[in-house]
């Protein structure tokens, strides 16, 4: 134990509380923010890498007509896994990585605020993970299509377990981003630092803050529906059955009014990192900061009321059609606004162009072709003939890899130095951006021509003489070069991660509280809780006026005791364990599921009573030391 | 600057895809080749809301490269700090604005459309009726009216309204016939209905556009849109099918006779010959038909015989069982099912290349 910590006292429990430092222990262990942010963010990637390759064999086969490098049925599980993976353990726990490492630091906290149930969160993720995964290993993943479409999805035309690792994958998922919703809700609203009012946080801050409430409000949807579909198969309901009254699109509605949330839900932490990049790299104030949040919390509002433009051809009737039409137009508004703030942020400014700025860039490119073609799908009659075309997937790649995943690179060039203390080289970074910025392109734009020739999407193969040869061919070739770029991306981190650049704390000038502290930050972030009194709060304690803002409330005394640092704990990651026996129960044998169910309390039990514990800390003495 | 000619360079490969496609925008499955109003309707909607989304895109684009060629950071700006602008209430009022001119613009001509083209038309009881039924993976259409059932192909008269009802006899699919209209989704327990018309005689090729699992690639089939007196004749022919003689060739008779024997007539309906299973594709007249196995092949005798052969090798997934018929049992069911429609034409037509050793 370092000189300056001391142990607080350790009640009695079933397990005491591990105090591995380094090690596979102490990441098993580990309930600090900063470490469970890196834990999501491999994982995520490395789930991410998955979903690539299933793509990878997907343009493969697509690549000529008439090919047979997989069967349909295996292409069937190839592209619902892409979906499914890419939604859900790909962008989803890339931004929760984001989330984790970045909101303490970023409002001057110390920690979230339900440490273990963070840890909980992510071992629970990805525990759904490897039963979504573990699928293809045991007599063939789920193949009805991300959005499971009853009654595809019943025993009769499903009769394998594909489906059934699908339902209880996704719930566990569910558990994982409902947890994670709470508790940055909790810490939001509550772990402030002194000061800082709602109207001074960080825009990343923000959205996080919109992106838990919609996770918040939308997961339970496909909870009940998930539910209902496990009873459907398992038990004998008849919520989707057909021959005995039940409603196949009960289904769709269930599912898309969780389903569109979801899509903000992937595209607003992206908006958030591009609305911190971009200022920092023109040495601008974001322009319009009010409008940008209400527009982020007006988007994640109407998300909800746009979900059966996902349904237009179903035969909901001319009423709810033009409804639903124009609820979704109503949706390009603040959109359009946030761009047009963040060029105006761009005016007049002094503009860097590193990698995270290229990426930021190209994602306001990006995003806007995606964001017209949305307004395109937002019509009925156009919809008729685009709808379950090429056009839609060319649709959500140009919003989810030109808008979401774009946001996130380039937050990861961002924050690389921050969370390793190394700078990722700038040459290679580039390289980087041109080849998935071509690559995407080349991939996706001619998709938009594909579905208007008429080439549904989630075919295993087509024929020949439709016109549709040349451009699958030209988006095969594309997928090379983002992978390319993709590659680089990897062998540059592993590089850079050891050799690069020793990074300072604040290498970009940036302009929130995480770049007052070292890069990698000390495991309390904050020697001495930050006091804010601008939006911007460093910018202007570098470059003046300073004390823009006045109000800042009373800091609380700290005591002599130091800060108290919680302690590692077992049971996140035994509970988490204990879902994964649950789920698997399910699928196989309830007398399993009985077991996991029973260690879920016990560990549960144990948890509630495992009492404070932690160590204080001292970081001044530490410093003397 | 680099960046600059290598985007230079990427918008002239661009370009330069763009013109070698031109010619691929056209299709027998293309939005752009319209043959009747509703698709005609549709992309005009389309065009409209293209050329604004170019609008639109120019003006981001372009104020956007503009931007960062005139306030890219020079040396020397040094430690000097650009204005520290925070908002401008006028811009936000301004680009607010904007987007709903423009929105309004898609909108108004939206709604007038969707009641357009709505599909419960009750004021059009004239029109040709047709029970579309989606099934994995083929299709069924029935004209309740003329009592006719049929797969895979819809014959239709030109210049006609056709009224549509959507159906489905297992999971969700959707009838897509993109040169004649949009799609509509066949939802088992629920009727959708639409209308189409075909202004000019010609054969369609339409496809579920809904995963309807295994086959759904090869769930296609064809609208074969006739004059008034082309489309009268096929009628008749399915009218007096039931009472039809069989062709006089020898093998004909044979294919007749296996066509029972190995179990065909017990999924298979032909009328005047077997009741099948209605969940299963009716054969009556089906030398008639242009493609078979939904839209996969031609109907070609040596289409027909490979596909008899190996149904699987085909069409993956599909509930046609592999009979193992031998050369000369294919060569009589081939000529047996190609004679049906076209009881005139010599055996040697239907049996085009095959000799019954191949």
């Amino acid at each position: 134990m370092a000189l300056g910590k001391q142990a607080a006292e350790q009640p009695g429990g079933l397990l005491t509380r591990p105090t591995a430092a380094r090690g596979i222990w102490s990441w098993l262990t580990t309930v600090d923010h900063k470490r469970i942010g890196i834990l999501y963010f491999v994982a995520g990637f490395f789930f991410f890498l998955i979903g690539g390759l299933e793509a990878l064999v997907i343009r493969l086969q697509l690549a000529r007509p008439n090919q047979a490098l997989v069967d349909p049925d295996f292409y069937n599980q190839l592209f619902t896994m892409h979906g499914t993976t890419m939604v859900f353990l790909g962008i989803m726990p890339l931004s929760a990585a984001f989330f984790n490492f970045l909101v303490p630091l970023m409002i001057g906290a110390r920690d979230v605020a339900f440490p273990r149930l963070n840890a909980f969160s992510f071992w629970t993720f990805l525990a759904g993970g490897i039963i979504l995964n573990s699928s293809f290993f045991l007599g063939g993943a789920p193949d009805a299509g991300w959005f499971g479409y009853a009654p595809m999805t019943n025993t009769q035309f499903s009769p394998g377990t594909g489906i059934d690792f699908w339902i209880v994958g996704l719930q566990i998922l569910g558990v994982a981003s409902l947890m994670a919703a709470f508790n940055f809700i909790a810490t939001i609203i509550n772990m402030r630092a002194p000061g800082m009012t709602l109207m001074r946080m960080p825009l990343f801050v923000w959205m996080t803050l919109v992106v838990q409430f919609l996770v918040m409000l939308a997961f339970p949807a496909i909870t009940i529906a998930l539910i209902e579909l496990l009873f459907d198969r398992q038990v004998g309901t008849n919520f989707f059955n057909v021959v005995n009254g039940g409603l196949p699109i009960m289904w769709q509605h269930l599912f898309w009014i969780f389903g569109h949330p979801e899509v903000y839900i992937l595209i607003l932490p992206a908006m958030g990192i591009v609305s911190e990049v971009l200022p920092t790299f023109s040495r601008k104030p974001l322009f319009g900061y009010p409008v940008v949040v209400f527009s982020g919390v007006f988007i994640g509002f109407m998300g909800f009321a746009v979900w059966s433009h996902h349904m237009f051809t179903t035969g909901l009737g001319p009423v709810a059609n033009a409804a639903f039409a124009l609820t979704t137009m109503t949706i390009a508004i603040p959109t359009g606004v946030k761009i047009f703030n963040w060029l105006a942020t761009l005016w007049g400014g002094q503009i860097r162009f590193s990698t995270p700025m290229l990426f930021s860039l190209a994602f306001i490119a990006m995003f806007t072709i995606g964001g017209i073609s949305g307004v395109m799908l937002a019509v009925p009659p156009v919809d008729a003939q685009v709808q379950d075309s090429y056009f839609v997937v060319a649709h959500i790649h140009y919003v989810l890899i030109g808008g979401s995943l774009f946001g996130l690179f380039s937050g990861f060039y961002y924050w690389f130095p921050k969370v390793t203390g190394h700078m990722l080289d700038e040459r290679t970074g580039k390289w980087v951006f041109w080849l998935m910025f071509a690559g995407a392109n080349i991939t996706f734009f001619p998709q938009h021509f594909l579905g208007l020739i008429g080439m549904p999407r989630r075919i295993q193969t087509y024929a020949t003489g439709l016109g549709f040869d040349l451009w699958n061919l030209i988006s095969t070739l594309g997928v090379f070069v983002l992978s390319a770029g993709i590659l680089l991306f990897i062998y540059q981190v592993l590089r850079d991660i050891r050799l690069g650049e020793r990074a300072a704390a604040d290498p970009w000038d940036g302009r929130t509280l995480e770049w007052s502290i070292p890069s990698p930050p000390p495991v309390y972030n904050f020697a001495e809780l930050p006091e804010v009194r601008d939006r911007d709060q460093l910018w202007y304690q570098k470059h003046g006026p300073k004390h823009h803002g006045g109000g800042l409330p009373e800091k609380p005394a700290e005591t002599d005791q130091g800060i108290h640092m919680p302690g590692q704990s077992w049971y996140p990651l035994m509970t988490a364990l204990g879902l994964l026996i649950f789920a698997y129960g399910l699928v196989y044998n309830l007398l399993l599921a009985g077991l996991g169910l029973v260690a879920v309390i016990i560990c549960i039990y144990s948890w509630a009573f495992e009492g404070v514990g932690g160590y204080h800390i001292h970081p001044k003495t530490e410093e003397q030391s | 600057m680099s960046i600059v000619k290598w985007s230079r360079r990427a918008i002239g490969l661009a370009l330069l895809a763009a013109l070698l496609g031109g010619c691929a925008f056209n299709g027998p499955q293309s939005t752009f080749s319209t043959a009747g109003p509703v698709a005609k309707t549709q992309l005009d909607l389309f065009m409209l809301t293209f050329w604004l989304a170019v609008v639109v895109f120019v003006i981001v684009a372009g104020a956007l490269i503009y931007i960062l060629r005139r306030y890219r950071r020079k040396a020397s700006d040094g430690d000097s700090l650009p204005p520290q602008t925070h908002g401008n209430l006028v811009l936000e009022i301004a680009w607010t604005i904007i987007p709903v001119i423009f929105l309004v613009i898609i909108a108004v001509p939206t709604v007038r459309v969707i009641f357009q083209l709505e599909g419960r038309d009750s004021s059009n009881t004239e029109a040709l009726e047709v029970v579309v039924t989606a099934y994995q993976w083929w299709w069924e259409f029935e004209y309740p009216e003329l009592g006719i059932t049929t797969a895979n192909e819809l014959r239709i008269p030109v210049g006609e309204r056709i009224r549509l009802k959507l159906r489905s006899g297992d999971v969700i699919h959707s009838f897509w016939v993109p040169q004649l209209g949009g799609k509509n989704d066949n939802i088992p327990g629920q009727e959708n209905e639409m209308w189409l018309l075909a202004d000019e005689p010609g054969i369609y090729y339409g496809q579920c556009a809904e995963l309807c699992l295994t086959a759904h690639a090869y769930m296609r089939f064809r609208v074969v849109a006739e004059d008034a007196a082309g489309f009268e004749g096929w009628v008749s022919a399915f009218q007096n099918a039931a009472t039809q003689e069989l062709a006089s060739e020898p093998l004909v008779n044979q294919g007749a006779q296996l066509f029972q024997q190995k179990g065909c007539a017990g999924c298979h309906g032909v009328a005047g010959v077997s009741v099948g299973n209605s969940k299963m594709p009716n054969l009556t007249n089906f030398g008639l038909r242009t493609s078979l196995a939904a839209g996969v092949l031609e109907n070609t005798p040596e289409n027909l015989a490979d596909w008899l052969r190996d149904p699987q090798a085909i069409k993956p997934g599909n509930y046609m069982p592999n009979l193992g018929l031998s050369n000369e049992e294919i060569a009589a069911l081939v000529a047996y099912l190609q004679s049906l429609g076209k009881p005139d034409v010599q055996a040697q037509a239907y049996l085009g290349g095959l000799d019954g050793t191949r």
